[in-house]
């Protein structure tokens, strides 16, 4: 079962697919996500998201502004102002 | 009576004009469809965040409640945030918006509450004025960028913010066109500052974890709740300013073809009579010989 993944800025949803695994720069530390995590929600700081497509998989970085990620049992979702690449 | 060729004249000068409002309605159909495209872009991250705000929002209540939620404790101080476009050309709208400021500033006078504004955009300037110059405390120019985005938004908002935490004021309106059609752009006044509440309370039912704590984390979302209702408006007004401007400039190309119709059979009912004329005094002056 993969993760569903969420990437959304004001202006538009940049991603939404399911991925393996979401390393996200929380205020607190960098957490991954993994399908089957518990409910958890946390702001972010300015950084990098990693989305490993496949387990050992290079993964995609994304550095995103400002915002904070929210997992239900739906998936992750990462809210955020500003994203850049 | 104008002369044949004055009757030219106008004709040519109807015909210019309807040129012009053409080209500003195909203009407007094209930019419309692109603000209509950005503004539902921006919708699944609003929705997304009024579902995360109602959640937190029933959690953290009381005394613990920030200051953007609960308010200032007092009703007093009531500021009108109007957004307004930058361009004319769009019919009815500004000063329908215009007019739904002024209804509300009314209607919160006469409860003996004090009104201030804060305009976005040219057009509400100066008809605002006329009846409130003392009670303009701000505004924010949008001319100054092609299309406003996100920054525009996040730079209102934080100076909103600012004038709200410096004691300014107690309660925010936002009055904004919410586009529903090109025909139709209805002026919509809602509540910004405090939050509104969310309506539905969200069950509890998962234990979710906070980093760093509830309180921590809904001080951190309302500054971007606001902004996001601002961006939100901003983009609303786009759509409707195109809208608007589309239907206004459809039908004054139409009324320009009319009035080319109209004045056309004139001149032609002119010329006609002076060659009659002409002929007559013709026909007169051969038979008099």
């Amino acid at each position: 079962m993969p993760l569903h993944f969420e990437l959304v800025t004001p202006a538009k949803l940049v991603r939404s697919e399911d991925v393996h695994m979401v390393v996200v720069p929380g205020t607190e530390g960098e957490f991954g996500v993994l399908e089957g995590h518990a409910p958890f929600m946390s702001t972010i700081r300015d950084g990098a998201v990693q989305v490993f497509r496949a387990a050992g998989a290079a993964p995609e970085i994304i550095q995103v502004r400002g915002g904070f990620a929210e997992v239900n049992e739906k998936g992750l979702t990462v809210l955020a102002e500003h994203v850049e690449g | 009576m104008p002369s044949l060729k004055e009757l030219k004249g106008r004709i040519n000068s109807v015909k210019s004009t309807q040129k012009i409002t053409k080209a500003k309605q195909m203009v407007a159909a094209a930019k419309l469809r692109r603000a209509q495209a950005a503004a539902e872009a921006g919708r699944p991250y609003a929705t997304r965040l009024s579902a995360v705000m109602a959640s937190l929002a029933s959690k953290v209540s009381g005394s613990a409640a920030p200051k953007l939620l609960a308010g200032t404790g007092a009703d007093q101080k009531h500021l009108l945030v109007v957004v307004n476009t930058d361009k004319g050309l769009c019919g009815g709208l500004n000063s329908n918006l215009v007019k739904a400021a002024k209804a509300k500033a009314r209607e919160l006078e006469a409860q003996g509450k004090s009104v201030e504004f804060y305009l976005v955009g040219k057009k509400g300037r100066a008809p605002l004025r006329r009846d409130y110059a003392s009670q303009i405390t701000g505004g924010f120019d949008t001319s100054t960028v092609r299309t406003p985005g996100f920054e525009e938004a996040e730079v209102i908002a934080n100076e909103l913010i600012a004038l709200f935490d410096a004691g300014k004021f107690d309660v925010a309106h936002l009055v904004y066109p919410t586009f529903k059609s090109a025909l139709a752009q209805d002026p919509t006044v809602t509540q910004l500052i405090p939050v509104p509440a969310p309506a539905e309370a969200v069950a509890a039912d998962a234990v979710v974890e906070y980093e760093p704590g509830e309180e921590e984390i809904l001080e951190e979302l309302l500054p971007r709740y606001v902004r996001t209702q601002l961006f939100g408006a901003l983009l609303e007004r786009e759509a409707s300013e195109q809208g608007a401007s589309m239907t206004a400039m459809d039908n004054a190309t139409r009324n320009a073809g009319e009035l080319i119709q109209k004045l056309t059979i004139q001149y032609n009912r002119s010329r006609q009579a002076a060659i009659t004329t002409e002929l007559i005094e013709i026909i007169a002056g051969a038979e008099a010989l």
